[in-house]
């Protein structure tokens, strides 16, 4: 194994709640707000959702859990912002099941074609 | 419902071989243990579990469950699986399993093959690691399976 390889996946290791936080459409929708937005106060994304600032709250809590976002207090409120580095390790995630996907369906190509 | 982009792997792959002799690779379980890796004990049976065992030098102690959901003749193979069932410790049976749907479809030359896996955002948050951690050593396998056959 490369260097590169051992690496990866050292960071990818601990890339597994990521996509149970991303497997909701209102998180979804928020992480994209935020991407699209740049950071954003609760206040500021309630008035772009149809759900309460507590669920807001809530949903970027579990967000910033699996460090798809992070905040910082700005006076009375916190500023929330996207993280981009850990949507790419869930892509990098499943960029590799699709590999062994492909792999084994070179396999059955070589085999049917034969 | 959206699907969320971390749920699912979709593949297509044109094969220029009948839509019979495809669905046969795919619905006669030891055709597929053949070119997927593994050996199955015993026919695919929609509603029923079956068996194998991973062929691959040093991959020999893995126990795979393959639970059959839809056969339709030369057009869908579907089955539930738990992907990378590596830790021989652990109890996967008590785990979502994904969905693997083969879907066949004749086209000029040949036979248009798709495949989806769904199910993934529902795994256990540690059973993906272990997913990522063995597919690395399974994929690296399959590359030196796949460059033998090329080479010879």
């Amino acid at each position: 194994m490369s260097q590169a390889d051992a690496l990866s996946i050292a960071r990818l290791k601990d890339a597994a709640p990521l996509f149970s936080a991303l497997g909701d459409a209102t998180r979804l929708a928020l992480l994209v707000s935020l991407c699209s937005a740049g950071p954003l106060t609760v206040t500021h994304l309630s008035g772009r959702f149809a759900v309460s600032r507590q669920a807001i709250t809530k949903h970027l809590e579990v967000l910033a859990e699996a460090r798809l976002v992070s905040s910082v207090r700005r006076g009375r409120e916190r500023v929330w912002a996207f993280e981009p580095g850990r949507v790419e390790d869930a892509r990098q995630y499943l960029e590799r099941l699709s590999r062994e996907w492909d792999v084994a369906l070179g396999r059955l190509k070589a085999f049917v074609e034969a | 419902m959206a699907t969320s982009t971390t749920d699912s792997i979709m593949k297509e792959i044109q094969l220029r071989a009948p839509q019979a002799r495809v669905w046969k690779a795919l619905s006669d379980a030891q055709e597929f243990g053949a070119w997927f890796g593994m050996k199955l004990e015993g026919a695919f049976v929609p509603g029923q579990p079956v068996f194998g065992r991973i062929t691959f030098p040093g991959y020999e102690h893995i126990r795979l469950e393959m639970k059959v959901e839809s056969m339709v003749p030369e057009t869908l193979f579907s089955y539930r699986w738990h992907p990378y069932p590596m830790d021989l410790a652990r109890d996967y049976a008590q785990e979502p399993m994904t969905l693997v749907e083969f879907r066949l479809k004749a086209v000029d030359g040949g036979t248009l093959l798709k495949v989806v896996e769904t199910g993934f955002d529902r795994l256990p948050a540690d059973r993906r690691d272990e997913a990522f951690r063995m597919n690395e050593g399974g994929w690296k396998q399959q590359m030196l399976q796949i460059e033998r056959y090329v080479a010879s």
